[in-house]
């Protein structure tokens, strides 16, 4: 059984990436049932070896899927994934840090084990292909998009859900919903993620180089799973057009969204100037 | 005449603690610089990524504390996925900005921050998560 994690931001800015993915895998026929009652994952995996604080909030959102009784737990946003998969991974191959844990949550009537799977709407898609095939009415025809990964679908390793350096499935499932995907050299490029708040120049020269990039190379649109991402390169872009003469920001779009246009569920907006 | 160098009095306490939390040997680090060509902050940085490892295992830690390095890292993993060698030099970068954290250096200031900030809640959590004490 999949319990579903949205995390926060899909509760707010990112609302039409938690909607366009219920109505998707509705129509997939799987049902997102969203966890009854989960926390922050945290937003960033803690990498200091002594710093197991941090890795309570992930690690009692597994609790909360295993008392649920799923043994697998969706998350779509790149970075919940990567947060609550590394901690998982974390759990399982050090048992010393997984008592400690469970011994400060004494509170908790389950006790984490690390029987939970942590994965990525693309890895349920992967296994769901002849639906999508079946379900597609308005396929994405003539429309160009360039994938985007970011950073934590990807990396590090132990946690990529494709090949780290050449991904291949965003480009594989624009594909088969009819559209078509550019080869994007900066599809595993960083947006600068939270600099956005207390360094924005970084993001602002990162978006500036990757939607330029994008532009030039005739794409209509990126397509990505991050909402992070999706700030920079969205909210961040149209900044950036009344800095820079000649910027222009390009529509960008969550994957499930393709998957609801083609699915004849809702439509891409594509106007360039003046969208939302 | 023989002269013996020895890395561990190189070092010193600091590196000895970064490499603690870090779980990484600086001293495996071959000087490629592959990690600073992909890096995504160094137009930004004082001091590129390699030259941090080179700092490190050469025990002038206190150059590296000096420099904005460690805190325009943004933790995209893409030096971590590349390094010849297997080092994990995100994690380093974490180590170095948790030394400073621990002495309550923050790089973010909450209290400076424009009152209305436009951001999504995912950028501030993690934001105050890597870069305030
Ligand atoms: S890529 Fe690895 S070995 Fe090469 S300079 Fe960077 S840390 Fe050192
Ligand atoms: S993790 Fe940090 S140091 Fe490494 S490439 Fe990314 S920004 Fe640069």
């Amino acid at each position: 059984m999949i319990g579903y994690y949205p995390g926060c931001t899909l509760k707010t800015v990112a609302s039409i990436f938690d909607r366009t993915a219920r109505e998707v895998f509705r129509e997939l026929g799987v049902e997102l049932r969203e966890l009854k009652n989960w926390n922050c994952c945290g937003t960033v995996y803690s990498l200091a070896s002594d710093d197991v604080m941090h890795q309570l909030a992930p690690v009692r959102n597994l609790i909360r899927a295993k008392e649920e009784g799923y043994t697998e737990l969706l998350t779509l946003c790149a970075m919940c994934y990567n947060t609550l998969k590394r901690a998982n991974e974390l759990v399982r191959r050090d048992p010393e840090v997984l008592s400690k844990i469970n011994d400060f949550m004494y509170l908790e009537e389950v006790k984490y084990d690390g029987s939970v799977e942590v994965i990525h709407g693309f890895e349920l898609l992967r296994e769901l292909e002849d639906k999508i095939k079946e379900k597609v009415k308005n396929p994405l025809k003539g429309l160009k998009f360039a994938p985007y990964y970011g950073c934590l679908l990807l990396r590090p390793r132990e946690v990529a859900i494709d090949d780290p350096e050449d991904p291949q499935y965003l480009s594989y499932l624009v594909e088969l919903l009819g559209g078509e995907a550019i080869d994007f050299p900066y599809a595993t490029e960083c947006c600068g993620s939270y600099h956005t708040v207390g360094a924005k120049e970084l993001v602002y020269q990162r978006t500036y180089e990757i939607v330029n990039l994008a532009r030039e190379l005739g794409a209509d649109a990126l397509v990505l799973s991050c909402p992070l991402c999706h700030f920079n390169l969205d909210a961040r872009a149209k900044e950036l057009e009344a800095e820079r003469s000649g910027f222009e920001h390009i529509p960008v779009f969550y994957f499930t969204e393709l998957l609801a246009h083609a699915f004849g569920l809702s439509e891409l907006q594509l106007k360039q100037k003046g969208t939302q | 005449m023989y002269v013996k160098i020895d890395h561990t009095k190189v070092k010193g306490d600091l590196v000895r603690k970064i490499e603690e939390i870090s779980g990484v040997d600086v001293n495996r680090c071959y000087q490629c610089g592959k990690c600073s060509a992909g890096c995504p902050g160094a137009p930004f940085m004082d001091l590129l990524p390699s030259q941090v490892m080179h700092l490190l295992m050469t025990g002038r830690v206190d150059r590296v504390l000096e420099s904005n390095t460690h805190w325009i890292c943004a933790s995209c993993f893409t030096c971590t996925v590349r390094c010849p060698k297997d080092i994990d030099l995100a994690g380093v970068m974490e180590a170095i900005r948790q030394i400073e954290l621990r002495e309550r250096k923050d790089f973010v200031r909450v209290d400076k921050l424009p009152e209305r900030l436009n951001a999504p809640t995912i950028a501030m959590v993690s934001a105050f998560r890597k870069l305030t004490s």
